[in-house]
């Protein structure tokens, strides 16, 4: 049995949200870029213009890439030979979150009651935190800071059976094309098919953190993404029931701010 | 090249309706910030007929919560929010003068109609180009309701801040003829 200090798994979330939230993925970087050169419309081309250069700056100073630096989420791959030692694991997760918004000069955005008084929490914490066992003795640890102006735009539908790829394909577009300027276009889209409702939208969660470019290793699923253009498309799938097709759609937008590290 | 038109705050209702969607500018003077629970602290004081705390004449209002600022800088990241939160407030401000919001994402007809109405605009700054639009807020204090934190009413003064005309006060929506011209078939 490995064992791994609660205090390693703290500051490894702290270093990864500070690095994220400064910091975009190469993938993404490039694609800006690429997507400058090939862009038609002024107003398109001007956008991305000022993208590319807040990025530099953001990197350059070590600023937050946009305001809204996010909620916290954390996927946890933990290792069934893994042992936490001294300390509780989700608290060193929110502790290490609360030291890179109070340390890092990010923005705290989490109210303590979703209907009621709606009070800060000051710290940025809770963190939504999704936790796997897996084997091995690793800890693999991806931590995202989600916009909400995104996040708000995101949508889930069960579809029937009948209604196939063409419906899970419709339902991506209809959400994408109703959130137009809203969730900071350029926008990344997360799809998740199947399972259950809540399987769906955790994996549209994770559908985000794919590298840029990467097609689903499913051909069926890579195509469908290929075919759903003007914008980047990722899809996850999970085996789901007889009677249902449930797909949830979440959009990020140009910042999609995320690092892993495996410990 | 890209075209810019340099506006000064404030501004006429003259100067407002010869923007038009589309025109970039770039906005330097004072300009008032504003989220959801500052608007609805204005617009309570307004229905209740009581004075504002700022005057909105000839204004343009800057949907942001910006991130605390660093050692050394001014202010943090401050990219807009998005506005559609706001339509419920809009048109009361309108009414009193304010000459412009600047935000991103759609915002309501009945906003696009008191645009119309008052000779005012709607700026769209770009949504997440949070650290570069930090760089032209030059001054930053708090003019009221400090207890909101980042949301509390702030007055900035800014230089070169860079938007552009999404609403022109003819009710002309870039968010509507934009996207059309470049959709693929």
């Amino acid at each position: 049995m490995r064992e791994i200090k609660a205090e390693v798994i703290k500051d490894t979330v702290r270093d990864l949200f500070l690095h994220a939230s400064s910091f975009i993925g190469e993938d993404l970087y490039n694609k800006l870029q690429e997507q400058y050169e090939v862009e038609e419309s002024p107003v398109g081309k001007s956008v991305l213009r000022q993208l590319i250069e807040n990025n530099d700056i953001a990197a350059r100073e070590g600023l937050a890439i946009c305001q809204d630096t996010g909620m916290a989420v954390v996927f946890l791959e933990l290792g069934q030979d893994v042992r936490i030692v001294e300390g509780d694991l989700n608290e060193a997760i929110n502790q290490g979150v609360r030291e890179a918004y109070v340390d890092g000069y990010l923005r705290k955005s989490i109210v303590d009651d979703p209907v009621f008084e709606r009070v800060n929490t000051r710290d940025n914490t809770p963190a939504v935190i999704h936790t796997e066992i897996v084997p091995g003795d690793k800890v693999k640890i991806t931590v995202t800071a989600k916009g909400f102006g995104s996040e708000n735009m995101s949508r889930i539908k069960m579809l029937r059976p009948a209604d196939g790829a063409e419906g899970v394909k419709n339902f991506v577009i209809q959400t994408a094309v109703e959130a137009g300027p809203n969730p900071c276009p350029p926008i990344i889209v997360g799809v998740g098919v199947g399972g259950t409702m809540e399987k769906a939208a955790v994996l549209s969660k994770k559908a985000l953190l794919r590298k840029i470019g990467e097609p689903n290793a499913n051909p069926n699923y890579a195509k469908m993404e290929a075919e759903i253009l003007e914008a980047i498309i990722n899809i996850e799938y999970f085996p789901t029931h007889i009677a249902g097709l449930p797909v949830a759609v979440n959009i990020c937008c140009h910042a999609s701010r995320h690092a892993e590290k495996i410990i | 090249m890209e075209k810019v038109i340099s506006i000064t705050t404030p501004v006429t209702t003259e100067q407002i309706r010869e923007l038009r969607a589309g025109d970039n500018v770039e906005i330097t003077g004072y300009i008032y910030t504003g989220r959801d629970a500052a608007h609805k602290r204005l617009v309570d004081l307004v229905k209740a007929g009581k004075e504002l705390p700022i005057d909105v004449n000839g204004q343009f209002i800057y949907y942001v919560g910006p991130s605390p600022a660093k050692p050394g800088h001014v202010i943090g990241s401050a990219g807009p929010t998005t506005s559609y939160r706001m339509d419920p407030y809009s048109p009361t401000l309108l009414e009193l003068g304010l000459k412009g919001m600047i935000g991103k994402g759609k915002i309501a007809p009945e906003v696009i109609e008191a645009l119309k109405e008052h000779g005012a605009v709607y700026f769209g700054a770009v949504g997440g180009a949070a650290a570069l639009i930090s760089k032209s807020i030059k001054k930053v204090e708090v003019v009221c309701y400090e207890d909101l934190g980042a949301e509390a009413i702030h007055r900035f003064y800014v230089e070169k801040f860079p938007a552009t005309v999404v609403v022109d006060a003819e009710g002309n929506n870039l968010y509507e003829t934009e996207p059309l011209k470049y959709r693929l078939p």
